[in-house]
C-alpha cells in the first residue's frame, strides 16, 4: 500500500518535473525570437535611413548637422559588436533620428512636404517598431525570468541549464536622463 | 463562462428527464442534438465568419486601397499599416490582414481564428477622425481580441446560445402540443422513486418550465456578460501592448461623441466592435438593464478605467 502511494507520488513528481521543463525551454524559445525580432527591426532601420536622408536633403539644407549626425551614428550602429555595444550606438542613433523628426516637425514647410511626411511616418513606425520590440522582448524575458526564479522551479532549473535572459536596457546615460525643461524666461 | 455552461446543463437534464426520459434511457439525447446543431452553426460561423463579415461590410483590403490613392490618403493608410505592424509587434503575433470599411461611422473590429489567421478592419470614419496615437490605442485594442482569442471564445458562446433557445423551443412546442408526456414522465418518476423523490421532481419540473420559458432571456445576458468582460480585458491589454492608456482613452471619447450607428455592421458581429455599432442607447447608459443586455461596458467607465491606468502608471 505504501508502495503504491510512494509510487504515485514519484510519478506524480516526474510530470510535474516534465511539464516545468517544457514550459520553461517553450519560453526560452520565444525569448530568443523576441531578441531576434529587435535584430530584425534594427536591420530595417538601417536601412531606412541613407533613403530618408537623401530625400530630405534638398529640403533640409540648412539642417545639415543634424543629417550628418543621422549618417554618423548610423555607420557606427553598423559596426556594432555584441548586445551591450549595440544597445548604446542603437541608443545614440535613436538620438539622432528624434533631433531629426523634432527639427522637420518645427518647419511648416517640412511639414507640409508630402513626401517629407511620408518619410517621417515611416522613420516614426520603425522608431515604434524598434520600441516595441524591445518592450515584447522585456515582457517575455521577464516571464522567462520569473519562471525559473519562483519556488518551486528555482530548486532544479538552474540544474537544467536554464539562465536568466538579459534584459535590454538603456545602456546611454544621456538617454536615461530626464530632459531638463527650462520655462523662465530670460 | 461557468455559469454559462451550468445554466446549459441544467436546462438540457430537464428537457431530457421530462420529454425523452423514458425513451431514450440514460443517454442525454435532446441536450447532445441541440448542441449538436448549435455547434455545427458556431463553428460554421468560425471557419467562414471573417470573409462573410469582410463581405457583408464591403471591407476593402489595404492592399488594393494603398495603390490607388491619393498622396494624403497614401499616407494615412501607410500609418494605418504602420500601427498594425507596430502593435503585432508589441503584442507578439503575425501581422493580421488590414481592412478599410466605407463607413463614416468611426469604428473598429477583429474578426478571424486567432493569431496568424485573423484580420483587423476599420473604418474611413475612424481613420479620419483619429490621430497616430488614438488610431494606436484601437488598433491595439483589437491586436488584444485576436491575441486573446476572444473570436474563439464568443464563437463557442454563440453556440451555447444557440443550443439553448433550441432546447427552450422544442420545450415550448413540446408544452403546447403534448402535456402528457411531461406528465407520464412525472408518473413513472415518482413510481421509481416513491414519495418523497417524487415531489423533488416535481419541484424540479417546475423550477425548470419556469427556466425553459426565460431561457433566451438568461443566456443572452450570461453571452453580454462574456462580451461586455473581454472588452475591458481588452482595453486593459491594450494599454499594456501601447504602454499608452491615454491614446485609446482619447479614442473612446472621440468614438462616443459619434453616437450615429455603424450602418455597415450587423449585430452579429458586434461584440468584435471596438464600440457597439448598433449605437444602442443601453451601451451608454449604467444600470441594471444596461449591465444585463449591453454587449459592451459604458463608455465612460471604460474612459475612466483608462485613465486610472495612466494615472497609476505615472505615480509608479
Amino acid at each position: 500500500m505504501i508502495a503504491i502511494v510512494l509510487l504515485v507520488v514519484v510519478a506524480l513528481l516526474a510530470f510535474w518535473i516534465i511539464a516545468s521543463y517544457n514550459r520553461l525551454v517553450s519560453m526560452r524559445n520565444q525569448v530568443l525570437n523576441g531578441w531576434r525580432q529587435i535584430d530584425v527591426q534594427l536591420k530595417r532601420r538601417h536601412d531606412l535611413i541613407p533613403n530618408l536622408v537623401n530625400s530630405v536633403r534638398g529640403a533640409m539644407d540648412f539642417e545639415r548637422d543634424t543629417l550628418t549626425a543621422v549618417m554618423d551614428a548610423r555607420a557606427k550602429a553598423l559596426t556594432a559588436t555584441g548586445p551591450a555595444d549595440a544597445a548604446q550606438k542603437e541608443g545614440q542613433l535613436t538620438q539622432a533620428l528624434g533631433r531629426l523628426i523634432a527639427v522637420a516637425e518645427s518647419y511648416p514647410t517640412l511639414k507640409s512636404n508630402e513626401n517629407v511626411r511620408a518619410l517621417m511616418e515611416e522613420l516614426t513606425g520603425t522608431e515604434n517598431k524598434v520600441g516595441f520590440a524591445r518592450q515584447f522582448y522585456n515582457d517575455i524575458a521577464t516571464k522567462y525570468n520569473t519562471a525559473q526564479q519562483v519556488f518551486p522551479t528555482n530548486l532544479f532549473a538552474a540544474a537544467l541549464g536554464f539562465k536568466a535572459a538579459e534584459l535590454f536596457e538603456v545602456t546611454d546615460t544621456a538617454e536615461r536622463e530626464v530632459p531638463t525643461v527650462d520655462l523662465s524666461r530670460r | 463562462m461557468t455559469a454559462f455552461v451550468l445554466f446549459l446543463l441544467f436546462i438540457g437534464a430537464g428537457f431530457d428527464t421530462v420529454y425523452i426520459g423514458q425513451a431514450g434511457g440514460s443517454v442525454p439525447v435532446g441536450s447532445l442534438l441541440a448542441l449538436g446543431v448549435g455547434s455545427a452553426s458556431a463553428f460554421a460561423s468560425y471557419y467562414g465568419g471573417d470573409r462573410a463579415v469582410l463581405l457583408a461590410t464591403h471591407a476593402a483590403s489595404l492592399d488594393e486601397l494603398a495603390p490607388a490613392a491619393s498622396d494624403a490618403d497614401k499616407l494615412k493608410l501607410q500609418q494605418l499599416r504602420n500601427v498594425v505592424d507596430e502593435m503585432a509587434i508589441a503584442a507578439g503575433i503575425p501581422p493580421p490582414r488590414v481592412y478599410v470599411v466605407p463607413d463614416p461611422d468611426p469604428n473598429a473590429f477583429a474578426t478571424g481564428r486567432g493569431p496568424g489567421r485573423s484580420s483587423i478592419a476599420v473604418t474611413r470614419g475612424l481613420l479620419d477622425a483619429l490621430d497616430r496615437e488614438e488610431l494606436q490605442g484601437v488598433v491595439a485594442h483589437e491586436m488584444s481580441h485576436i491575441r486573446n482569442l476572444d473570436v474563439r471564445l464568443m464563437t463557442i458562446v454563440a453556440a451555447l446560445v444557440g443550443a439553448a433557445a433550441l432546447l427552450s423551443e422544442w420545450a415550448r412546442r413540446g408544452m403546447m402540443s403534448g402535456g402528457g408526456a411531461s406528465s407520464s414522465s412525472r408518473r413513472s418518476g415518482r413510481d421509481r422513486d416513491g414519495g418523497r423523490g417524487g415531489a423533488a421532481a416535481l419541484i424540479f419540473v417546475v423550477i425548470w418550465s419556469i427556466a425553459i420559458l426565460v431561457a433566451p432571456l438568461v443566456v443572452q445576458a450570461l453571452a453580454m456578460m462574456v462580451s461586455r468582460k473581454r472588452e475591458y480585458l481588452a482595453d486593459a491589454s491594450g494599454a499594456e501592448l501601447t504602454r499608452n492608456p491615454l491614446g485609446l482613452a482619447r479614442a473612446l471619447e472621440k468614438i462616443e461623441s459619434a453616437v450615429a450607428p455603424t450602418a455597415s455592421i450587423d449585430r452579429g458581429s458586434a461584440h468584435l466592435c471596438i464600440t457597439d455599432p448598433l449605437g444602442r442607447r443601453v451601451n451608454l447608459r449604467e444600470g441594471f438593464w444596461s449591465d444585463l443586455f449591453a454587449s459592451h461596458p459604458p463608455m465612460p467607465a471604460r474612459i475612466a478605467a483608462l485613465k486610472e491606468m495612466a494615472f497609476q502608471g505615472r505615480t509608479a
